[in-house]
């Protein structure tokens, strides 16, 4: 009994001395299989409290109108930081939003954000949800009053950036810190890619893979699995939802919404800027049956994607060799 | 130490020589300084008095405002030889409701003489979608679109009997950046030559401009307030852009 209590003092006081470890450099990669990065932090140097800064206002829910939403309540980090369930974002005084929440990764290849592209730089990507009505329903101003009266935060702005000023350009800064720092390039794909020792696909993966190549890659281009471009992909405009001509104000662009990355796939559900299909089955059997003709739907969905039950299955392998499980569960990313 | 006082009776002379030099020599090519800008806001040839006062656009409608906000940015002087000056990070917010806003200061200006003023109304392209800005940028200052990045240039907003709108609401947001509705307009103005721009290294000068709100609603297009009362972009944002292109400014004079 007494040693066990001398080995538990032990624990303890061996515990205490490990509060402090050495610090992890926090660094942004690039996975070799990337191209060069459109946002490389040249105006915003990435540092270790830049980061915890960005990271911790990023999960408080104490900057929204009621204080019961953060960045995080619909960029959940186990579902590639969207919002597992949800078909729309879920704001504010249970204000439900008009589109899926995107999921949160390699932001910094993306030269514009959101479901209609109308954002174009990810330092200005958060002003967007934190004064929508039915996401954080809140100004920058109120915003800024609550951190200069809330430690420790005038302290976390002077370890991040010199000086206990706060203003709507350093916490902006600092949330992009965390966001575009969250990079997902660590799938069985990638690692397949890279030809890492020991990975390949399955057979059925390989098969799911050429199909991919051959029916799906000219929108869902590698290796992000999006091209960034803006389409109609031939779903009925339930809600009328305009999309990418509420940026535009071009009557050929109604209709038309940013082609989503594929990576995490298996963790983003539900699917499409309206989150109407909760399974990838019901995706797949949507391109495969379900194309709805209207003026603006893409050409090449003209007749659909026919897949076959077997052709699926094999799709849907390889859809899954898009996981990043290192990423989902990277601790580093997680609410501290 | 004998040493160091002899040296230091030669070198003093050397240095009061050398000030005195540079006084007489006011216009060395890289002496700089400052001059300000005054914006006084009229409606008309009236004063514009926020939220009480009643106008008349050019169709003869009744309007009121309450809201008057715009950028000058990317201002660039230039001399009689053509040579120009850019002067950099040069973005202003003049808003109505603040006295302080409406009269601007331009530092480290090179000495010359200036016979024309050219300006953005508005902001570059490029500034509309850079990274997060500070200043008169900040987007706390409500003139910059969350949602389709980019910043609002001009921002009139009143009333108007002829307005359909809820609460007979005037909104006119101007901004956009992307053809076919761009909204940067450039504004560029002579001096005369016999008074230019006279910037000193012993002389601030100001310059004052007229800045006529009624602008917006007229010039190419007359606009009547019963069809157009809201653009927030757009192809209704070009109408008004054009309009007050070359009528919103106008250089009055200048105290040298």
């Amino acid at each position: 009994m007494l040693l066990f209590s001398i080995a538990l003092m032990y624990a303890c006081s061996k515990h205490e001395n490990e509060v402090t470890p050495e610090e992890k450099k926090i660094t942004f990669s690039v996975p070799s299989n990337f191209p060069a990065p459109v946002y490389n932090f040249e105006d915003n140097k990435l540092t270790n409290a830049g980061f915890a800064l960005g990271k911790k206002l990023f999960y408080d829910a104490r900057l929204s109108a009621d204080k019961s939403v953060s960045c995080g309540s619909c960029h959940q980090q186990f579902a590639a930081f969207t919002q597992l369930d949800h078909k729309v974002s879920h704001g504010v005084n249970n204000c439900q939003g008009k589109r899926n929440t995107p999921p949160l990764f390699n932001l910094a290849w993306q030269k514009a954000f959101f479901w209609d592209g109308g954002v174009k730089n990810i330092e200005t990507s958060p002003l967007n949800a934190i004064t929508d009505a039915c996401e954080m329903g809140t100004d920058v101003p109120t915003i800024i009053t609550f951190l200069k009266n809330t430690a420790p935060y005038p302290d976390l702005f002077k370890k991040a950036f010199g000086s206990t000023e706060i203003n709507s350009q350093l916490i902006l800064k600092s949330i992009a810190q965390f966001t575009a720092v969250l990079v997902s390039g660590n799938s069985k794909y990638d690692k397949v890619i890279r030809k890492e020792a020991g990975t390949s696909f399955t057979t059925l993966e390989l098969a799911g893979y050429s199909l991919f190549k051959e029916k799906c890659t000219s929108c869902h281009a590698e290796p992000f699995f999006t091209d960034f471009s803006y389409r109609s992909n031939g779903l009925d405009l339930i809600g009328n939802d305009g999309g990418r001509s509420h940026i535009t104000g071009m009557a050929s662009d109604f209709g038309k919404f940013r082609v989503p990355t594929l990576r995490n796939i298996e963790y983003t559900s539900p699917y499409m800027h309206d989150g109407r299909f909760y399974s990838l089955d019901e995706v797949l059997e949507h391109y495969s049956s379900g194309v709805k003709a209207s003026a603006n739907l893409d050409p090449q969905l003209k007749n659909g994607i026919p897949l076959s039950d077997a052709e699926k299955e094999q799709i849907k392998a390889f859809l899954k060799t898009l996981t990043d499980n290192e990423f989902i569960k990277n601790t580093l990313y997680a609410e501290s | 130490m004998k040493l160091s006082k002899y040296l230091l009776a030669l070198v003093c002379p050397v240095i009061l020589l050398s000030s005195c030099k540079k006084n007489t020599n006011e216009v060395t090519p890289d002496a700089k300084s400052t001059f300000s800008i005054e914006f006084e806001n009229q409606v008309n040839g009236s004063p514009l008095i926020l939220s009480t006062a009643t106008y008349k656009n050019a169709k003869g409608e009744d309007f009121k405002i309450n809201v008057f906000k715009y950028y000058v940015s990317n201002i660039k002087l230039s001399k009689a030889d053509g040579t120009t000056y850019l002067i950099p990070e040069s973005y202003f917010l003049i808003d109505a409701s603040k006295a302080e806003s409406t009269n601007i200061t331009l530092k480290d200006v090179p000495v010359g003489d200036y016979t024309k003023i050219e300006y953005t109304i508005g902001v570059d392209y490029a500034r509309n979608f850079a990274g997060a800005q500070t200043g008169a940028l900040d987007p706390i200052n409500g003139m910059f679109w969350t949602w389709n990045s980019g910043y609002i240039f001009v921002k009139l907003e009143g009333t108007s009997p002829q307005s359909p709108a809820t609460g007979n609401t005037l909104t006119f947001h101007i901004g956009g950046v992307t053809d076919p509705n761009n909204t940067i307009r450039t504004f560029a103005t002579e001096i005369n030559a016999a008074n230019p721009l006279r910037v000193r290294t012993d002389g601030k000068p100001n310059m004052h401009f007229i800045v006529n709100a009624a602008a917006l609603f007229t010039g190419k297009t007359a606009i009547s307030f019963s069809t157009l009362y809201f653009t927030m972009g757009g192809a209704n944002s070009t109408i008004v852009a054009n309009n007050y292109a070359n009528g919103l400014f106008r250089l009055d004079h200048i105290h040298n």
